[in-house]
């Protein structure tokens, strides 16, 4: 195992909960996931995983009905949970951190012109903003001097270039609509890496495009990443682009991670059953299709111990007490499971 | 519908919707129970000049009017005129305006512009100069306050239902119910009419507080039952050149129209709370 | 001697108008140009395509939610694209429509029992208690319990939602069911579920279906025979294996490059198709893929391909392929 502060970001025991009408959901429950310099690590899981709450808690921005009720988010050494909030605003997300949403065709305000969209975004994130700058009273009467601006508008056009967006200078003065949903794609790539971050989380950027798109954009993704050196959380319910595109890859289900390898390892020496399962159940010409049987919890009253114990066929009474601690497969590779499998599963 | 029940258990736990809900059962118990609940039940149409203008007392509770009526008793069958002016019109407006927005909002062609603008031009008409109106060549009486206030308010129901069966349309259930082979009138009738009749719902709550003001309104300017009959706005309207004095001339019928309006309304918004959540709860998936 | 097709599709076509700001046509999106295939009966035949393709509106004309701008659909040997909306409905109950997710079909305010009663009620003349009957035989057999006649539509799961959309499309036991995107959307293990789900349902009904779906692996495992859309038009039509395996057109073989292999090759390092698709209310002359197709030359900008077949049971429209 790597040494702690080899890693970008280190989540630990992370629990979370949100309150609903109709009892509490423990939407995270205990999850840990590290992050190293510069790799694309994937966060693979269903509905009701957790993977889009791991994101938004990094992130700062979950809902208010969410408690957290243990762990920390430990990001270049310090914990993001505990750090006063206009810091997180100001100088982690947006900035060190950013984000590329999954819908494309929602993720831009139609109103106002790509240009604008992106002057804003460096106004507050660029890379040459001194740290200590204020924001003056509620976001009015802050300064964006002209040679910044004039600097930050030529990175911005030069990034519209990279992303391979047509004609990027006039690309400013148009409004959202009149781009393509992946052409959209690459200008909120551009606008994650323009202020230069150390971490960038992708939501299923590709979910929403078609697969000939979603090809294209992958293969922009993951050389401007690691062109750049930035750390990647690209979150996925697609093992097909997980394979694609990651370097190593943590697994959730119901709000536990099961297993993080990396991907070579992943694919050809899965270890949980749930992992196993799942990749038995894609289609794949000559085997035929398994299913896993039963349903995904909901998480309001989820199962107790290992959430998957109700569909496992390894399961034993103390997968049904007290959830796994993490164990090594091999050096990079760990699991949370009292049986693990020991088959190879594909090609 | 077992969802009915649910409705009204929702509805309670509002504390506004629940006092709009008490006070329109108190005007539907008041207007059938009046002449148990009056304290001068005859006296009502009598002339009593000695007992003119008297102030609130242990007899009078409200006071006197000016032909010496008791105005509480009066308030109190005043209740009826006012319920079956408001339920007569609105159910009119109803009976009108629903069965017109239905045909408009599915029909994509001609015929549904044309039922568009036949229900702006009567937007356009504002309610108290109609009514005035038609009581000039008709003679002022309830019915004729009825006829203008149904006339003038069936496009908001043709409106509501018109936009709704029109974003009905495009929902997966009515496009599978086509697929299936079920036949328009059926759709109509069984799917999409169930589907809007939330916001009818709560459009007639409101819209009862709306018809009634209106016909104080028109009471108020004499165009209403002409007297002895206890209208409340033509109560006001008597009580005019009494005031300062004999405030409770104009308080009792001026307290009773905002009560029962604002209990409509109370109840309006809160029947539009309680069902629109719902509907975008069951209607929504995973 | 091959059956009759039960299914014949001949050069349909919609098109939509576009309007400028004064309501003058100033061109038409084609989203159907000129599409024509065959159906066998008990086969299924998968159609594949990305989003603009026609692929969904090829399977709301034949359900006859959608008008035909042109073209004709012969079902069971008869016409039934010219019929009158009432004799379309009269032949609803054997072509039926299945939408990406059938448990959007059924209205929220129904009972699970009226909704599934309802197709029985306006095709049949079934008394009730036959009805019943029937109900509880298709519950049965799309593996729900009998308890759940009387729930409403929210009070189920999302993939009991989906079984009882199955069971009311399949209770006028029809001959073909058009699915509409069936897998889209779903989680991985739910897909698995699913497609289990209609290869059951068409052994124990003897259906025919047409396969409408962006994801070729799910298309690779469930369907005999592929058709690909690129923009309103047919491109290529293989048995599955032949175009997986050899496919002819050139947007065929890009879309095929274009999917993740677990365990192969990385799409990320060799895939090499640029640009996007055209906008449809202007294509460009000739071919329609030209524009971005690796192999064009200059004849591609001249002709229009037609579909024509370059190997027994494989057409495709290129001027340069076979």
């Amino acid at each position: 195992m790597p040494a702690p502060d080899d890693n970008l970001l280190d989540v630990e025991n992370l629990r979370v909960s949100f309150g609903t009408e109709r009892g509490v959901a423990k939407v995270l429950d205990g999850v840990n996931l590290t992050i190293r310099r510069g790799e694309i690590m994937g966060l693979v899981g269903e509905s009701g995983c957790g993977k889009t709450t791991l994101a938004r808690a990094i992130l700062g921005i979950l809902p208010s009905n969410a408690q957290h009720e243990a762990g920390s988010i430990r990001f270049g050494g310090e914990d993001l949970l505990k750090m006063p909030h206009h810091r997180v605003d100001d100088q982690i997300r947006g900035r060190r951190i950013t984000f590329i949403p999954q819908d494309p065709f929602a993720s831009f305000n139609p109103l106002f012109r790509i240009g604008s969209q992106a002057r804003e975004v460096m106004k507050w994130k660029s890379p040459r903003r001194p740290e200590n700058a204020g924001r003056g009273l509620f976001g009015f009467f802050s300064r964006y001097p002209r040679a910044r601006r004039k600097a930050d508008e030529a990175d911005a056009v030069e990034m519209m270039r990279t992303v391979q967006i047509p004609r990027a200078d006039e690309a400013f003065d148009k409004l959202p609509h009149e781009f393509s949903g992946g052409q959209r794609q690459r200008l909120m790539i551009a606008l994650a890496l323009m202020p230069q971050p150390d971490l960038v989380i992708a939501d299923e950027p590709t979910t929403a495009l078609d697969v000939t798109i979603q090809a294209q954009i992958l293969k922009l993704l993951k050389r401007l990443v690691k062109e750049r050196g930035v750390s990647v959380l690209f979150t996925t319910h697609d093992l097909g682009t997980a394979y694609e595109i990651c370097d190593r890859i943590t697994v959730m289900y119901a709000g536990q991670e099961v297993e993080m390898a990396p991907v070579g390892d992943f694919f050809q020496r899965p270890s949980h059953p749930y992992t196993v399962r799942l990749l038995e159940s894609l289609p794949k010409p000559g085997r035929e299709l398994r299913e896993i049987g039963g349903e995904i919890p909901g998480l309001i009253d989820p199962p107790a111990g290992c959430r998957f114990h109700p569909r496992c066929t390894h399961a034993t009474d103390i997968c049904r007490m007290e959830r796994p601690a993490t164990t090594s497969v091999s050096a990079a590779h760990a699991l949370r499971c009292y049986h693990p499998v020991g088959a190879t599963v594909l090609p | 519908m077992s969802t009915a029940i649910d409705v009204l258990r929702k509805l309670l736990r509002d504390p506004a919707a629940a006092v709009g809900l008490l006070i329109i059962l108190l005007l539907v118990l008041i207007a059938i129970f009046a002449p148990l609940l009056a304290t001068h039940p005859e006296a009502i149409w009598d002339m009593n000049p000695r007992q003119r203008l008297l102030p609130p007392s242990d007899m009078y509770v409200f006071g006197t009017d000016r032909m010496g009526a008791d105005i509480y008793s009066r308030i109190l069958f005043g209740a009826r005129i006012t319920m079956v002016i408001a339920s007569v019109a609105v159910g009119a407006a109803l009976l009108i305006g629903v069965p017109i927005g239905l045909i408009s909002g599915w029909t994509q062609n001609w015929l549904g512009e044309v039922l568009m603008r036949v229900s702006d031009i009567f937007l356009a008409v504002p309610q108290i100069v109609l009514a005035i109106a038609i009581s000039q060549t008709l003679g002022p009486s309830i019915e004729n306050v009825i006829l203008a206030l149904s006339v003038t308010y069936w496009p908001w129901f043709t409106r509501l239902v018109h936009a709704e069966v029109r974003s009905l349309k495009n929902e997966t259930f009515i496009e599978a119910a086509i697929a299936l082979g079920v036949p328009t009138w059926r759709i109509i009738l069984l799917h999409v009419l169930p589907n809007v009749a939330s916001p009818i719902i709560v459009r007639t709550s409101i819209g009862m507080g709306f018809t009634i003001l209106t016909a104080s309104a028109l009471g108020f300017l004499g165009l209403g039952a002409p007297p002895p009959a206890p209208e409340w706005g033509r109560m006001i309207a008597e009580s005019r050149e009494f005031l300062p004095q004999a405030w409770w001339y104009a308080l009792a019928p001026g307290l009773a129209i905002f009560l029962v309006v604002m209990g409509f309304n109370l109840l309006g918004d809160g029947l539009r709370d309680v069902l629109d959540p719902r509907i975008r709860r069951a209607g929504a998936r995973r | 001697m091959r059956e009759a097709p039960i299914l014949k599709a001949d050069s349909l076509s919609r098109y939509f108008p576009v309007r400028n700001a004064f309501g003058i046509k100033t061109g038409a999106v084609r989203a159907l140009d000129g599409v024509s295939f065959e159906v066998q009966p008990g086969e299924t035949l998968g159609i594949v395509g990305e989003s603009g393709c026609g692929k969904s509106t090829l399977g709301k004309a034949l359900a006859g939610i959608h008008a035909l701008s042109g073209g004709a659909i012969a079902f069971e040997g008869e016409e039934i694209s010219r019929l009158s909306v009432r004799e379309r409905r009269a032949a609803a109950p054997r072509l039926q429509y299945c939408h990406q997710d059938p448990g959007n079909s059924l209205d929220p305010r129904w009972t699970i029992r009226r909704s599934l009663e309802e197709p029985l009620v306006v095709h049949t003349r079934l008394k009730a208690a036959e009805r019943v009957t029937r109900i509880r035989d298709l519950l049965r057999q799309v593996g729900l319990p009998q308890t759940h006649l009387d729930l409403y539509p929210h009070e189920l799961s999302g993939g009991q939602q989906r079984r009882v959309g199955l069971a009311r499309i399949l209770a006028l036991h029809p001959r073909l069911v058009v699915l509409d995107e069936p897998t889209s959307g779903l989680d991985m293990s739910v897909q698995a579920t699913v497609l289990k789900l209609f290869s059951e349902l068409r052994e124990a009904f003897a259906l025919t279906y047409l396969f409408i779906s962006h994801d070729l692996s799910v298309v690779r495992m469930m369907c005999d025979r592929v058709a690909v859309m690129y923009l309103g038009r047919i491109v290529e039509i293989a048995p599955t294996e032949d175009l997986f395996r050899a496919p002819q057109h050139p947007y065929t073989q890009s879309l095929l490059a274009a999917i993740p292999d677990i365990g192969g090759r990385r799409v990320t390092d060799t895939f090499a198709l640029e640009g996007e698709p055209p906008d449809p209310a202007r294509l460009p002359s000739g071919c329609r893929f030209r524009t971005r197709c690796p192999r064009a030359v200059a004849v591609c900008a001249e002709t229009d391909p037609a579909l024509r077949p370059l190997l027994p049971n494989h057409a495709a429209a290129c001027l340069l392929a076979g």
